[in-house]
C-alpha cells in the first residue's frame, strides 16, 4: 500500500466539501458517533437529508461564515492506498492557502458546477495546479444531476477545458461528470450516466501512476543533521542525516559535497533498521562518507557529473503570502532545502495576472496571494534545481526577519 | 540564462518505473516524522519531547529514537503527571527512559493542586488542568518547542492545526494566524517568549498507528491488549474497577475481556469490549472499528464539537 497526497479546490458552494464528505463516507472512514454529530445537525436545521459536508467543517469562524478559510487535512484508506486530502478554499484570497495544499500534492482535483460551466475561478485553480507542478489533475464536473446527466452540457466544459489547459503545463488530466450528492461516479460508476466511459474518481485515484512522477535521476541530499554520538563505542562515528530530495544513492558511489566541491565516496548508507544498499526520496536515512570532510547542515551531496547551480542569483515564480507587500530592495530571509540565507529582491520582472495569464511588466509591487516573477539575490549561494525538474530541491520559502511570518513561496526558474 | 541541470523536455522522461523504488505508506509517513523531529533538533534551542505514556507518544520515541541512531536522543523527555496514571503506564514510562539513556523532566498535577496553582474540576478529570502545570513546567525548564504526539484525525479543530504550532506567551494558539507549510520546509522561528508545538505524526490515523506498531514490533503496555478484569457500565461505557476507578453502589459489576483505546486520565477513561490480544488482531479491530477513538473512551470529550478547540486556545496540547 502506498500513499496518495490530494489537493482539492474548487468555489464556494461547487460541492468540494459534499465531494470529501463523500469519499470519507463511502470509504467506510467516518465514523457512527461523527455521522451521528452531523445528522443530528442537519436535523436542527432543517435539512432534507445528511449534510455530508458537515464532516469537514472545521474552525468555528469558518462554520459561522459557512466557508473554508484555512488548508485542513482529511485521511481516508482503500485497500489498496491510503490518502491525505489538502482541503483548500477555493477564493482568490485563499490563493496561499489553495498554494500550500497543492505544494506537496501528487493529484489536484478542481471542481467545477455542471450548471455554470467553466467560470474564472476553475481556470485560476488548474493554473495553481500547473504551476505547483502537481503531477495529475482531475476536473470534476460536478452537480450533474442538475442538468439531466446531459452529456452535451458535460462534452462542451470539457473540450472548453482541454482547450484551456493546453496552455498550461499539465502532464495527466483527467475530466470527470459527476454528482457528489448522489454519489455518482464517486466511488460508484454513475447508471444516469452510460455515456461516460472512464473510471469513478476513486477508481482512478487507486490507479492513477505516481511512483514515476519523482525524480529518480538526480542525486540531491541536502545534509540535515549531523550525528555524532559522543559515546565511548562509537567515538569516531559520523554521520549525515537528511531525506533524499532525488535520485537514487548506493553504497559506493562517487559523490561531491556541494558547495565545497569536494569529492569522497558513499561508506554507507544507514537507517534504524540497519544498512542498506540504494536510497532514493523520500526516505530519510544516514549517510557516512569514506573520506572525512567538513561537511555540516545545509550542504548539498550529489553526484560529481550531475549538479545543481550553485548559485547567488535566482530567478523564480514568487506567491506572495505577506500582508505588507514585496518590493524590489526588500530584505528577507530564504530558506531552500535545510539551507537558510538572506536575500535581497532585485527586481520584479512580472505580477501574473492568475486568471487572465495576463503579465503586468509595469507592476510595482507584489500583494498578498499575487505571483510574480522576481529575481533575487542571496547572501550565500543556494544549490538550485529548477522547480519544473524537482519540487524538492526547486522550491523555498521566504520570511520576514522582522515578525518571522512566511510571507513567500518561491519556485525556481533559473539560476546562474 | 541557461537552465539548471539537463536539457530534455520533459525532465521525468528518463525516470524508472521500477516498482523498487516506492515506499510503502507507512515507511513514507515514518521518513516525513524522522525529517520533521531532526528539523527541530536542528532548528531549535530546547527542545523536549512530549510523553505520556500512551501509544501515539511510544510510536514518536520509537521515531526520535531511529531520527539519531546511533546516537541518543538530543533532548529531554517530559511527562505531565496528572496523578491520575494506570500503573503500567508509569512502568513503561520508566522502563523506556532507562532503555534510551534519556533524561526524564516530570511536572505534577497533584503537586500544582497542593501549591493551589490550579483548582481541581468538579467532575475529577484533570485533563484540562494539566494545561497550566504543562506551560509552568516548560518555562520552568526554559523548553521552547515542545514535541507532541497528536494527529490531525482525531478532531475537527487538530485537522487544520499545522506541523508547526505557534504559542504566544500565553502558550495559546491562534487558529488565524498560522504560518502556510509550504513543501517540507517548515519555518521554525519564534520571538523570544513565544513557543512551538510540533507534530510529526500529524499524517497517522489511529490504524497506522497499530500497523506501524505492528510492523515495527513496539511494545506498548499490556492495557492495551484484550485481558479481562471487573468492570461497570457508566454513561454506556465500560470501566475497569481499579484504584482511580471504583462502581458507585447502583452500578453493577461483572467480568469482561476489554482492552483500552487510550491512556488518558485514568479515572474518566473508559475499555472497550475486546478480545484483540496481538498487535495484528488490534490493527484488524481499529480497521473495522465504526466509533472515533475519543468518542469511545474519553469520558470527557464528548461535552462540545468546539471543546477541543476552546482548550487548544488555552494552550492545551
Ligand atoms: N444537486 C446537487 N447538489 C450538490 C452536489 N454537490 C453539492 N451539492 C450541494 O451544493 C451545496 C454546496 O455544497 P458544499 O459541498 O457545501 O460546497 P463547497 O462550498 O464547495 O464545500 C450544498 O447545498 C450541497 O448539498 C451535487 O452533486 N448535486
Amino acid at each position: 500500500m502506498d500513499l496518495l497526497r490530494l489537493a482539492t479546490a474548487g468555489s464556494v458552494d461547487d460541492g468540494k466539501s459534499t465531494l470529501i464528505g463523500r469519499m470519507l463516507y463511502d470509504s467506510k472512514s467516518i465514523f457512527t458517533d461523527q455521522l451521528e454529530a452531523i445528522e443530528r445537525t442537519s436535523r436542527d436545521r432543517g435539512d432534507d437529508y445528511t449534510d455530508l459536508a458537515l464532516l469537514t467543517d472545521g474552525l468555528r469562524a469558518e462554520r459561522e461564515q459557512g466557508i473554508t478559510i484555512d488548508v485542513a487535512y482529511r485521511y481516508f484508506a482503500t485497500p489498496k492506498r491510503k490518502f491525505i486530502v489538502a482541503d483548500t478554499p477555493g477564493h482568490i484570497q485563499y490563493t496561499r492557502n489553495m498554494v500550500t495544499g497543492a505544494s506537496t500534492a501528487d493529484v489536484g482535483i478542481v471542481l467545477a458546477d455542471a450548471r455554470k460551466g467553466l467560470i474564472e475561478q476553475s481556470r485560476r485553480h488548474a493554473f495553481l495546479v500547473s504551476l505547483l507542478q502537481v503531477p495529475h489533475l482531475v476536473l470534476a464536473v460536478n452537480k450533474m444531476d442538475l442538468v439531466d446527466w446531459s452529456e452535451e452540457v458535460y462534452e462542451s466544459i470539457r473540450a472548453e477545458f482541454v482547450e484551456f489547459a493546453s496552455k498550461l503545463q499539465i502532464s495527466d488530466l483527467t475530466v470527470i461528470p459527476m454528482s457528489a450528492l448522489k454519489g455518482d461516479n464517486v466511488v460508484e460508476r454513475s447508471a444516469n450516466m452510460p455515456w461516460y466511459q472512464g473510471a469513478p474518481l476513486l477508481h482512478h485515484l487507486e490507479n492513477v501512476h505516481i511512483a514515476s512522477d519523482r525524480n529518480l535521476v538526480d542525486v540531491r541530499f541536502p545534509v540535515q543533521y549531523v550525528i555524532r554520538p559522543h559515546q565511548n563505542r562509537n567515538q569516531d562515528y559520523r554521520g549525515y542525516a537528511g531525506q533524499v530530495a532525488g535520485g537514487v544513492l548506493k553504497t559506493g558511489d562517487e559523490v561531491v559535497v556541494l558547495p565545497s566541491g569536494l569529492g569522497t565516496r558513499i561508506a554507507g548508507i544507514e537507517t534504524a533498521d540497519g544498512p542498506v544498499e540504494e536510497a532514493f526520496a523520500p526516505m530519510s536515512v544516514v549517510l557516512r562518507l569514506e573520506d572525512d570532510l567538513d561537511v555540516s547542515r545545509g550542504d548539498m551531496i550529489c553526484r560529481p557529473n550531475n549538479r545543481p547551480s550553485v548559485s547567488q542569483d535566482i530567478d523564480a515564480m514568487v506567491c506572495w503570502m505577506g500582508d505588507s507587500p514585496l518590493v524590489p530592495g526588500r530584505k528577507l530571509a530564504i530558506k531552500h532545502t535545510t539551507r537558510t540565507a538572506r536575500t535581497l529582491v532585485k527586481e520584479l520582472q512580472y505580477e501574473l495576472n492568475i486568471n487572465t495569464l495576463h503579465r503586468n511588466q509595469e507592476a510595482v509591487d507584489l500583494r498578498l496571494n499575487e505571483i510574480g516573477r522576481v529575481r533575487l539575490r542571496t547572501t550565500s549561494p543556494l544549490m538550485a534545481d529548477e522547480y519544473r525538474r524537482n519540487r524538492a530541491t526547486g522550491g523555498f520559502v521566504l520570511i520576514d526577519e522582522a515578525t518571522n511570518a512566511t510571507v513567500g513561496a518561491g519556485m525556481i526558474v533559473g539560476a546562474d | 540564462m541557461k537552465p539548471v541541470a539537463g536539457e530534455e523536455k520533459n525532465p521525468m522522461a528518463r525516470t524508472a518505473h521500477s516498482p523498487r523504488y516506492s515506499l510503502s505508506h507507512l515507511k513514507t509517513l515514518e521518513a516525513e516524522a524522522i525529517f520533521i523531529i531532526r528539523e527541530v533538533a536542528a532548528e531549535l534551542e530546547r527542545p523536549a519531547l512530549m510523553f505520556s505514556g500512551g501509544k501515539d507518544s511510544i510510536v514518536m520515541l520509537e521515531l526520535a529514537r531511529r531520527a539519531f541512531a546511533p546516537a541518543r536522543i538530543p533532548f529531554p523527555v517530559l511527562h505531565i503527571d496528572t496523578g491520575h496514571n494506570f500503573d503500567e503506564v508509569l512502568e513503561h514510562r520508566d522502563r523506556e527512559v532507562k532503555r534510551l539513556g534519556l533524561t526524564l523532566v516530570v511536572g505534577s498535577v497533584q503537586e500544582a493542586i497542593d501549591r493551589g496553582v490550579v483548582r481541581e474540576e468538579p467532575n475529577g478529570s484533570r485533563n484540562r488542568i494539566q494545561t497550566a502545570v504543562l506551560l509552568e513546567t516548560a518555562e520552568k525548564h526554559g523548553f521552547t518547542a515542545l514535541l507532541g504526539g497528536a494527529r490531525r484525525d482525531e478532531e475537527k479543530a487538530r485537522a487544520k492545526e499545522r506541523v508547526f504550532s505557534f504559542r504566544d506567551e500565553f502558550g495559546q494558539w491562534d487558529p488565524k494566524s498560522q504560518r502556510p507549510e509550504v513543501w517540507g520546509l517548515y519555518n521554525t522561528r519564534v520571538h523570544v517568549g513565544e513557543s512551538i508545538r510540533v507534530f510529526p505524526i500529524s499524517n497517522w490515523t489511529e490504524l497506522d498507528i497499530w500497523s506501524y506498531i505492528e510492523q515495527e514490533n513496539i511494545e506498548v503496555p499490556s492495557l492495551y491488549y484484550s485481558h479481562r478484569r471487573p468492570v461497570f457500565r457508566r454513561n454506556s461505557m465500560l470501566f475497569a474497577v481499579h484504584r482511580f476507578c471504583q462502581p458507585r453502589p447502583s452500578e453493577e459489576v461483572f467480568e469482561a475481556e476489554i482492552r483500552y483505546r487510550t491512556m488518558g486520565d485514568a479515572t474518566l477513561t473508559a475499555a472497550v469490549p475486546s478480545a484483540a490480544a496481538t498487535p495484528a488482531q488490534v490493527r484488524e479491530e481499529v480497521a473495522g472499528t465504526r466509533l472515533t477513538e475519543r468518542g469511545a473512551t474519553r469520558g470527557d470529550d464528548q461535552v462540545s464539537e468546539a471543546a477541543m478547540e476552546d482548550r487548544k486556545k488555552e494552550g492545551y496540547f
